[in-house]
């Protein structure tokens, strides 16, 4: 028999919460014990409330135990764990606990699973599939695998990602560009950050195909400085991809070639918009560029230029080596194939939740999420990130779906869904939407840059009592001017998050109360 | 890169820095790449790395500065020995991350970007560390922490100043 195969994640978040010092517990009493293990540092699942989760190797499958403390690895070896023994902590088979069996995971596939650096179990989980195929295709149908597919953009603006890879294919030969976006700045989303520690080599492969489909033969990825797991895993992952020749100067042996770079961001939540981005890998400022020309027509250093999220780009091998209908038969309305939702803070059963667009708001946070981890009911959550709407629980019913969100005043983005219990002060987050605006912004536009600033002052005069209804008229005035006169979403949807809290909570701006710090 | 753990930063080297310049110069937009290893070695912008790349890079100091200002990880002072990161996004404040805030800065008695008197801990603010279902969560020389509360942070605390001596 040979050694029993225990997995312990890696993940940043696992590690977070103790995984690291389960690994090393593990290890020390299969010793003690003389059990011959191999220990393999995996993604994570994406339960973290079971974090840290461990998984055993069994004859019936992957048996998982969890959440687990370096304390109770003594007694989980005694009562059997490398066996799969039953034991309080025991989950059962990995992929039968209900939060997991339920998903539909297609760009996820793989994360959780594999040693992420493992170049063989990347192969043998069918990793290089879709670049393989690709190599066999004509750049334009790539693209048209791509547009088939009907995805779009996982970044926040939902773009169809075949559109805009057709413009940059249209674009007449000559130097062009790759640029992944992996900021992802969004409170309250982690799934790139998942995905580049727990497959990175996907998020390579997508990269090498776009840059077969559009004649591009350079990639960047710009990385925000607030993941450092991820910037090593990565950095590691592009090392290896150039070691086995999935890169470089020949692409798997053929005579096309793709370069591939890292860069690491430094703080600043705007660069996560795509031309403050460009500005950024340029050595600059991270200010916004005025569009047109897009990107995909002029983008880094002038040149064509894809721009596309992690999970975008990631999405693209197994499209192409499913086929685009696989991923186009999921899903609903023009919101086609599956998408990683984030369900964050106050929740009960937090983590990432892969399913075909459709489901709905409630499902998500009442089902899959089990409510809140306080235990008291859900007051509101916000969908999008920090320039996302905040919705009440009467909206549950809605769809995640581009348009269906669209038409609520509200906005999928990134796909994190923020939780908030009955304790959350509404006036509060709406006056935190106009700090973050004003600590962030580029200062480009003045709606943007002073609007925000005046915001705050204005909201704490509502919450202090002062004039009320004349400060709630300047809000709004406030609000119109920032969305009607702002450069770029920065200043455009902060009014999002300030408007949906004052419409669906106004009795939260009724009261006296003292400003926060 | 980026400093993964408390880093022994070196004092000031013009031939290190040229190093550096040197190894990032032909990469594109090698301004940033080379900001970050600048700080990773140093700790800190120091102002003759701004003459130095200025003047390389042939840009104006105004340039460097009005890049090394924007980010806000690129710093002009030496950090303390150690750098703790306290999220203030909204996932974190659902479960408590303003009350940790306060705290901190209490505890610490230093204000975000302030570094303690005897040097032990700078103090900053981010806003989501992709930790958002294991709030409030916390970045502690490069290591994520989730679930911190009051106490917990304390003990953050305490565990930096031990490793420092
Ligand atoms: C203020 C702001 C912040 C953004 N942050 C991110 C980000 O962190 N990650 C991301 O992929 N897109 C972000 N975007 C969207 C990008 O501008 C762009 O639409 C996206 O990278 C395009 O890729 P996609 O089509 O694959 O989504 C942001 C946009 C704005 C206005
Ligand atoms: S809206 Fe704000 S972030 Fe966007 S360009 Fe204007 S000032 Fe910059
Ligand atoms: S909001 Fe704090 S980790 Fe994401």
């Amino acid at each position: 028999m040979g050694p029993v195969v225990v997995f312990v994640p890696l993940d940043a978040a696992a590690r977070s919460v103790g995984a690291d010092d389960v690994a090393i517990a593990i290890v020390r009493e299969a010793a003690v014990r003389q059990r011959d293990i191999r220990l393999v540092r995996n993604g994570s699942r994406g339960m973290f409330w079971l974090e840290p989760l461990v998984e055993v190797s069994t004859p019936e499958g992957r048996v998982a135990y969890g959440p687990v403390e370096a304390g109770n690895v003594g007694e989980l070896l005694d009562a059997g764990m490398l066996d799969g023994a039953p034991h309080r902590l025991c989950l059962g088979k990995t992929e039968e606990i209900p939060q997991l069996r339920r998903q539909t995971r297609f760009t996820f596939a793989r994360v959780g699973i594999n040693d992420p650096l493992s170049v063989a179990d990347y192969e043998a989980t069918g990793g290089l599939a879709g670049l393989r195929r690709a190599l066999g295709m004509t750049p334009q149908e790539i693209v048209t695998a791509v547009t088939d597919s009907g995805l779009r953009g996982r970044g926040g603006a939902g773009f169809p990602a075949g559109i805009k890879w057709q413009t940059v294919l249209n674009m007449p030969s000559g130097l062009k560009f790759i640029a992944c976006n992996a900021d992802e700045g969004d409170s309250g989303t982690f799934a790139d950050r998942m995905l580049m520690e727990g497959d990175p080599f996907l998020l390579v492969e997508g990269m090498a195909i776009a840059g077969l489909a559009v004649g591009a033969n350079e990639g960047y990825i710009y990385i925000r400085s607030e993941y450092p797991d991820a910037v090593a895993t990565l950095s590691a992952a592009v090392d290896i991809a150039y070691l086995n020749g999935w890169v470089g100067p020949s692409v798997l042996g053929t005579d096309r070639s793709f370069d591939l770079h890292l860069r690491v961001g430094a703080g600043s939540y705007i660069c996560g918009e795509e031309t403050a981005m460009l500005e950024s890998l340029e050595g600059r400022r991270g200010m916004i560029r005025a569009k047109p020309p897009l990107p995909a027509i002029a983008g880094l250093l002038g040149k064509p230029t894809v721009v596309n999220n992690v999970l975008t780009l990631a999405t693209v091998p197994p499209i192409l080596a499913k086929g685009a209908e696989a991923f186009r038969e999921l899903g609903v309305g023009r919101s086609r194939g599956t998408q990683v939702f984030q369900l964050a803070g106050n929740i009960k059963h937090g983590g990432i939740v892969e399913t075909a667009f459709g489901v709905t708001l409630g499902e998500l946070v009442e089902e899959y999420g089990g409510g809140t981890a306080s235990g008291r009911p859900v007051r509101a959550v916000q969908v999008g990130g920090p320039l996302g709407a905040y919705l009440p629980t009467s909206r549950f019913d809605l769809p995640m779906d581009y348009e269906a969100f669209a038409a609520a005043g509200a906005m999928v983005g990134h796909g994190g869904i923020v939780v908030f219990d009955e304790t959350v002060d509404m006036s509060h987050q709406a006056r935190f939407a106009m700090e973050f605006c004003a600590e962030e912004s580029c200062g480009k536009c003045t709606p943007c840059r002073v609007g925000a600033v005046r915001g705050v002052e204005v909201i704490d005069r509502i919450i202090a009592g002062v004039d009320r209804e004349a400060n709630l008229e300047l809000l709004e005035d406030l609000c119109e001017t920032m969305v009607d006169g702002s450069l770029c979403a920065m200043g455009g949807l902060t009014p999002l998050p300030v408007r949906s809290a004052l419409k669906h909570f106004p009795e939260d701006f009724e009261q006296v109360k003292a400003v926060p710090l | 890169m980026v400093s993964k753990t408390r880093s022994s930063y070196v004092p000031w080297s013009q031939e290190r820095a040229v190093a550096i310049f040197e190894r990032h110069r032909t990469e594109r937009g090698a301004l940033m790449p080379i900001l970050h290893e600048l700080q990773d070695v140093f700790g800190h912008i120091d102002p003759r790395a701004v003459d130095l790349v200025a003047e390389e890079l042939n840009l104006s100091k105004a340039e460097v500065y009005g890049v090394v200002t924007f980010y806000k990880d690129f710093r002009s002072e030496p950090p303390g020995t150690s750098v703790i990161r306290v999220c203030r996004g909204e996932a974190c404040q659902s479960m408590g991350a303003e009350r940790l805030a306060r705290h901190a800065r209490e505890h610490l008695a230093v204000d975000f970007g302030g570094t303690t008197s005897d040097g032990a801990v700078t103090l900053e603010q981010v806003f989501c560390l992709g930790n958002c279902a294991l709030s409030p969560a916390v970045l502690v020389d490069g290591r994520l922490k989730g679930r911190v509360d009051e106490a917990g942070f304390d003990e953050l605390v305490a565990a930096s100043r031990t490793e420092a001596r």
